[in-house]
């Protein structure tokens, strides 16, 4: 449990500089930004309580506001993925409820499980979050592009970061 | 209340959603200047056409006052016309230090009655002895002759207007300058008559009738109204000429009054005359 605090809270701070440092730089021509740090709360036990996830979401979406001066911005994003997230698990979760001490990630729930359920986290977030940061309706297709982009990118790191775990969850 | 308190301990997640996405939203407006904007301007939409529909009935009710303040205005400025002005003209002049020395002054006002029906018609107007208005003065609107004030009230004076069987004003055809008496001979409350123009001058219809200036009642060169038609009859000396009023008298709203400064002077000059 303990551990599991300390691993989550260098986590945490890895992903929100990462962020901030080094992926918001990353911006193919204006369009495509990716956004890893919602690995964060793809990646928090099945066992966390619901209002923690709530309130993690809303810490680390400050986090990341602070290193791009949109306050509020990735905040509401961060929180409205913790909020699917609760019942997207309820959906999808296998029968007899989730293992104890498995997480949400590919080793333990397997690649399509994970894929699905990363693909939709993400997409709601990059939704969220280009069409708060428009502000408006007018350039919906443009936007919608930009999600799709942004989303797919995101994806693709997601599933490099897992790669990353799953390597070395297996040699331990 | 128990209930109560488990419907929100029940549903404390969702409300936990909803306090902290409030609280990113309130961020994000206040923080950020664009998204700030759009809602600003979202809300302004909606709330700033309601003003503005608003605003465009309140305005109706303001016209009245609007139309009084550009009509003392307008009376404020053909005071300051020079047309108003009389230049004073010889060798020798007692105390000038001016040029022009004013000849009429100019108040605005509101007619608030008037008839068109009668043998001898009245308007009455809403300003009075407490506004400077005496008996003699001219009448004016910004189309054209009204007519002269009879008599005066505190607040009111009523104005014989053209169409008074006893009015004449001294006219002349703007294009020749011949001058005649225009009276109004009953009937049709548009039309007046034309008198004294002898049968050599050119008439066409069309032509022009302004004030004289000469009896010091109305500045020179207000319009009256145009010739319709005219005809000499056999064996007189005069036209009979009828002149549409560019006044309609039906309806009447802003008035100027005309003071002349120096009719008494005139008046006074003139009696000499017959005194001698």
């Amino acid at each position: 449990m303990i551990r599991d605090v300390i691993k989550y809270s260098i986590s945490f701070i890895l992903l929100v500089l990462a962020q901030g440092l080094i992926f918001n730089n990353i911006e193919f021509g204006g369009y495509v930004v990716p956004f890893l740090y919602v690995v964060f709360i793809l990646s928090l036990p099945f066992e966390t309580p619901n209002w923690m996830v709530l309130v993690l979401g809303f810490v680390l979406g400050i986090a990341i506001d602070a290193f791009t001066s949109t306050l509020g911005m990735h905040t509401s994003a961060t929180v409205f993925v913790a909020f699917c997230r609760y019942y997207l698990l309820k959906m999808v979760s296998p029968r007899g409820g989730y293992e104890f001490n498995t997480k949400p990630n590919v080793q333990d729930m397997g690649l399509t499980w994970y894929l699905f359920y990363a693909t939709v986290l993400i997409l709601l977030h990059h939704l969220f979050l280009f069409y708060v940061e428009s502000f408006k309706l007018t350039q919906f297709f443009y936007t919608l592009g930009r999600v799709l982009a942004s989303a797919f990118f995101t994806l693709i790191l997601v599933m490099l970061v897992q790669l990353f775990n799953y390597k070395s969850s297996t040699k331990s | 209340m128990k209930n109560l308190i488990r419907f929100l301990t029940k549903n404390s997640f969702v409300f936990l959603f909803v306090f902290l996405l409030f609280i990113s939203f309130v961020l994000l407006v206040q923080n950020n200047n664009y998204q700030n904007s759009r809602v600003f301007n979202s809300s302004n939409f909606l709330i700033g056409n309601l003003y503005s529909t608003i605003n465009n009935v309140n305005d109706y009710f303001d016209l009245k006052e609007v139309n009084a303040d550009l009509a003392e205005q307008n009376a404020r400025l053909q005071s300051t016309q020079i047309g108003t002005f009389s230049k004073i003209n010889g060798i020798v002049v007692e105390i000038n230090d001016t040029i022009y020395a004013q000849k009429y002054v100019y108040t605005s006002a509101k007619a608030v009655n008037s008839t068109t029906n009668k043998r001898e018609n009245y308007i009455t107007i809403d300003k009075g002895s407490l506004n400077g208005i005496e008996a003699g003065m001219g009448v004016v609107s910004p189309k054209g002759v009204i007519g002269t004030v009879k008599n005066v009230s505190e607040n009111f004076c009523s104005v014989m207007s053209v169409l008074h069987e006893k009015n004449a004003v001294s006219a002349k055809i703007k294009k020749s300058g011949y001058i005649g008496s225009l009276v109004w001979e009953l009937g049709d409350y548009r039309l007046a008559q034309l008198k004294d123009i002898p049968n050599h001058v050119k008439l066409n219809v069309g032509d022009e009738i302004i004030t004289t200036g000469y009896s010091m009642v109305y500045p020179e060169g207000i319009m009256i109204g145009k010739v319709v038609d005219f005809d000499l009859p056999e064996g007189n000396n005069f036209y009979n000429i009828n002149v549409e009023l560019s006044v309609d008298y039906k309806s009447l709203s802003h008035v100027f009054i005309v003071k002349s400064w120096m009719k008494n002077e005139q008046k006074e000059l003139e009696a000499l005359n017959n005194a001698n």
